[in-house]
């Protein structure tokens, strides 16, 4: 672990003194397999690990969020045959994590997307799919797609607190 | 992805599911309701307590098999613990559409 045992206060990260020695760029570039999102999640969970004021739940969160990105893009590659990578940046700024998933997918259409039935409703069984979306938006602080018919282009922003994981001597 | 062979508890049928439910992991689990409810087995549990994530790909297949085992009269129960795996049942409400329980006992039991 990059971090000690305990919490400390410390200062805003928002504020100029604050230090960012922690900050960095983590790039990806995956063949769109299944077997890789397990990778993705991975590294952009450790990368987020490094920084001091994203808590462990929102990690976790994190992790959920950037799969079901990361499982779009794959399948998106797999139903229209390229045989292109996959972009993914991690991106470990002074008080946020930025994560960007870039694929060369036919793309979707966000509106045509279907409407989940209400959880009371037996109808609701009819659908297996249809919640990594809701998932990404509620997870993330910040959720940014742009389909397009050459690739969908996701961003997802997670914030950090203002508590400071910091390393506890003695 | 592993799962454990599963053992009975009076109606139920306990399936112990562990590592990771993904896109990767969830389709072993499909094919292994498929094949319970094909035996005959249409009252399961699957006890999540060694999953340690779950997303949306993982959630789609266990509402695929609470509608396998409804069209067949029986009924699926789910076992989660932590609030980590819960949390994301309950972003995507599907706390109202299964029974949570904590443990296997309380599951086979109510």
């Amino acid at each position: 672990m990059a971090h000690g045992q305990g919490l400390s206060e410390a200062s805003d990260p928002t504020s100029s003194d604050s230090d960012s020695t922690y900050t960095g760029e983590v790039v990806l570039a995956i063949p769109a397999l299944t077997e890789y999102v397990s990778l993705v999640r991975l590294v952009v969970s450790s990368a987020a690990q490094i920084h001091p004021y994203i808590e462990p739940e929102r990690i976790e969160d994190l992790r959920v969020a950037v799969s079901e990105a990361t499982t779009n893009a794959v399948r998106s590659h797999e139903s229209s045959g390229t045989t292109a990578q996959i972009r993914v940046i991690c991106n470990v700024a002074e008080d946020h994590i930025e994560v960007i998933i870039q694929d060369h997918g036919e793309g979707f259409d966000l509106d045509a997307l279907p409407v989940l039935p209400d959880p009371d409703s037996p109808d609701r069984l009819l659908h297996e799919s249809g919640m990594g979306l809701r998932l990404m938006r509620m997870l993330a602080d910040e959720t940014e797609i742009f389909p397009s018919s050459s690739g969908t282009y996701v961003r997802l922003v997670f914030h950090g607190t203002k508590r400071h994981r910091a390393v506890v001597s003695g | 992805m592993h799962l454990t062979q599963a053992f009975r508890e009076g109606p139920w049928w306990v399936t112990a599911v562990a590592g990771e439910l993904d896109v990767v992991g969830g389709p072993e689990l499909r094919q292994h309701v498929m094949a319970q409810v094909n035996q005959g087995s249409h009252r399961l549990v699957l006890d999540l307590s060694g999953v340690d994530f779950i997303d949306s790909f993982g959630l789609g297949v266990i509402v695929g098999a609470l509608k396998r085992t409804r069209l067949l009269d029986g009924d699926l129960r789910i076992v989660v613990p932590g609030p980590r795996i819960r949390r994301v049942f309950e972003v995507c409400d599907l706390d109202r559409v299964f029974e949570l329980h904590r443990t296997v006992q309380e599951a086979v039991s109510v």
